[in-house]
């Protein structure tokens, strides 16, 4: 009894957090999705946020534009990382050096290293256009083209895999160097070595890197954001309002529908019916997250 | 050497040329955005609109003008009152919450531990509106303080990480600090945080970061008063708002990543050892 006193004693400020900014907002939140609320006036409207959700254009664009990272910039991420990784554990010399090199952009600030990207992917003063179009291949204008935005989202995302790299490499190296030589000496060749000794361990922490990225992607907003704002050249003075998406709305991601409805056009009530549904997507992943470290627990 | 031993040697010479050549060429794009960047900034302004690479002139004034273009002392400063604060907040409020989870046997321990990864992986948009909200009520919203403030009440990440390495020191030193009579605070403070110091740099770094690199939360609260923003707010309107070159843009926007990069080279091991924990283990 005194040791449970004590540790509600240690964890009374995450408690307190928790209920504060946790269970108290989502309470809340389900409450404001049955009204309508401008900041001023609060209104019980029943259930026509609700159906308003599904008549909303624009929600189902973002749905499409966040399931497209979802689907094509996460595994893509996660695959690029584990080879980079796979790279880096099998060189002897330099690996530190090249560790360094490709964990850098991963500090690097989100919105410096879009705006550079921007920059850079402009056909008109990046150099990368150039190089496509001397080597033959297309040369989109990435950031002014909407088939090709998200394609530019997803090489800064590309840019920036420090985190999934570490990550695999911790885990390439806690495989037994013993495995690889009994499969040499079986004859095995490199793709067999990683298909049947390499995958199979580091399975839980390829799961890992998917699910956090896939979370993580369902959050995306920065990268959309500062994209859309300077590609679009939109200027904040007056009379000229910032609208997320450019071009042609296919930036435009879920979390930024829903600030865009929350917080520049005050309809709060609308906000946390979108607030609902990005939950409950974002829970599904959590608990597939959950069971993996009940697992990890079970086994330590 | 005999015939297949001579094949084994030529095909590993191969490989090596091969990994280092791969090596190099990734290294060369992942360096790439930061070069150009770097070398826009020192262009003129006409020729950061053209597709030449090299500066024609080193216009190193370039980084004196951002500087009259726009409040960057200002944001600078904000900036560094957020990071600070929320980071020295954090490790204040999270490491006893860490300790205890990872320490003390009590119910409950694992649903906590569950819906500590459960507020970690949750959007911060869910909840958006209703904190918001509590914020205006008390007139704070307009200001850096909602994104500070809630630091006292800990941070689900830096917990979880916290956890994740507490986890890993033998319980023999805690119990030799409780013979020679240590209370259980006095054990955390005298012999857990001297040993979990390397785990403690590494959350640090990673709040700092957090917010130094924020967008959304200063987008959010900040508001429209230009003296109240930090950098990544300023960096992302600093085209349109004043109308400026694209290269003063990255004149200001390799200032807002340099910090990241120097502090990474001096604590580049703190960074990578923090990254491993934050896999499953």
């Amino acid at each position: 009894m005194r040791g449970n006193l004590r540790a509600l004693l240690y964890l009374s400020p995450w408690l307190a957090g928790f209920v504060i900014f946790f269970v108290y907002p989502l309470v809340s939140t389900a409450y404001f999705s049955f009204q309508r609320y401008d900041l001023f006036t609060l209104e019980p409207v029943g259930l026509l946020n609700w159906e308003y959700f599904f008549k909303d254009q624009a929600a189902w664009t973002a749905i499409r534009n966040t399931l497209w990272l979802v689907v094509v910039m996460v595994p893509l991420r996660v695959l690029f990382g584990l080879g980079v990784a796979q790279l880096v554990t099998r060189l002897k010399a330099g690996a530190g050096v090249y560790r360094t090199i490709f964990y850098l952009p991963a500090l690097v600030p989100l919105v410096a290293g879009t705006l550079g990207f921007v920059f850079l992917l402009n056909p008109g003063t990046g150099p990368v256009d150039a190089i496509l179009s001397a080597v033959g291949l297309p040369a989109p204008d990435w950031f002014g083209d909407p088939a090709w935005s998200k394609w530019g989202l997803t090489l800064l995302g590309l840019w920036s895999i420090g985190d999934v790299m570490v990550i695999f490499m911790a885990a390439l190296l806690d495989v037994p160097k013993q495995l690889y030589e009994a499969a040499a000496i079986d004859g095995a060749d490199g793709w067999r070595q990683f298909t049947s000794i390499t995958l199979p361990v580091i399975r839980p922490v390829l799961m890992f890197a998917l699910v956090t990225g896939v979370i993580q992607t369902l959050q995306y907003f920065t990268q959309a954001e500062v994209a859309a704002r300077v590609a679009s050249g939109a200027t904040d003075s007056a009379g000229s309002v910032f609208t997320p998406g450019y071009p042609d709305q296919s930036t435009l991601t879920f979390p930024q529908w829903l600030f865009q409805q929350g917080f520049r056009d005050y309809a709060m009530g609308y906000a946390c019916v979108l607030a609902l549904v990005l939950f409950a997507v974002a829970m599904a992943f959590t608990l597939v997250l959950l069971r993996q470290f009940r697992f990890a627990e079970e086994e330590s | 050497m005999t015939p297949t031993a001579r094949r084994t040697a030529t095909r590993t010479a191969l490989l090596w040329v091969a990994r280092h050549a791969l090596s190099i060429a990734l290294a060369l794009m992942f360096l790439g955005p930061l070069v150009f960047i770097a070398l826009t900034a020192l262009m003129s302004d006409r020729q950061a609109l053209t597709s030449d690479l090299w500066p024609h002139t080193w216009n190193w004034g370039n980084f004196a003008e951002i500087f009259e273009k726009a409040p960057l002392l200002t944001w600078i400063r904000n900036t560094l009152l957020y990071s600070v604060l929320a980071t020295a907040f954090m490790l204040v409020s999270s490491i006893p919450v860490a300790y205890a989870l990872a320490r003390f046997r009590f119910r409950g321990r694992r649903l906590a531990f569950l819906l500590v990864i459960t507020t970690m992986m949750l959007p911060p948009q869910v909840v958006a509106v209703p904190i918001y909200l509590i914020w205006a009520r008390f007139h704070l919203t307009g200001t850096l303080w909602p994104l500070i403030l809630p630091m006292l009440l800990g941070d689900a990440f830096s917990i979880f990480l916290l956890r994740q390495f507490l986890v890993t020191i033998p319980r023999e030193y805690s119990d030799a600090a409780k013979v020679d009579g240590c209370g259980e605070f006095r054990t955390l403070v005298r012999v857990i945080l001297p040993m979990a110091r390397p785990a403690i740099a590494a959350v640090a770094l990673f709040q700092f970061f957090y917010c130094w690199n924020d967008y959304y939360g200063p987008l959010l609260y900040a508001g429209t008063d230009l003296d109240n923003w930090t950098l990544s707010l300023g960096l992302a309107a600093f085209r349109s708002v004043h109308r400026v070159q694209w290269n003063l843009t990255m004149a200001a926007t390799l200032l807002a990543m340099a910090p990241v990069i120097i502090v990474f080279f001096f604590a580049q091991k703190v960074f990578i050892e923090g990254v491993k924990l934050t896999g499953v283990k």
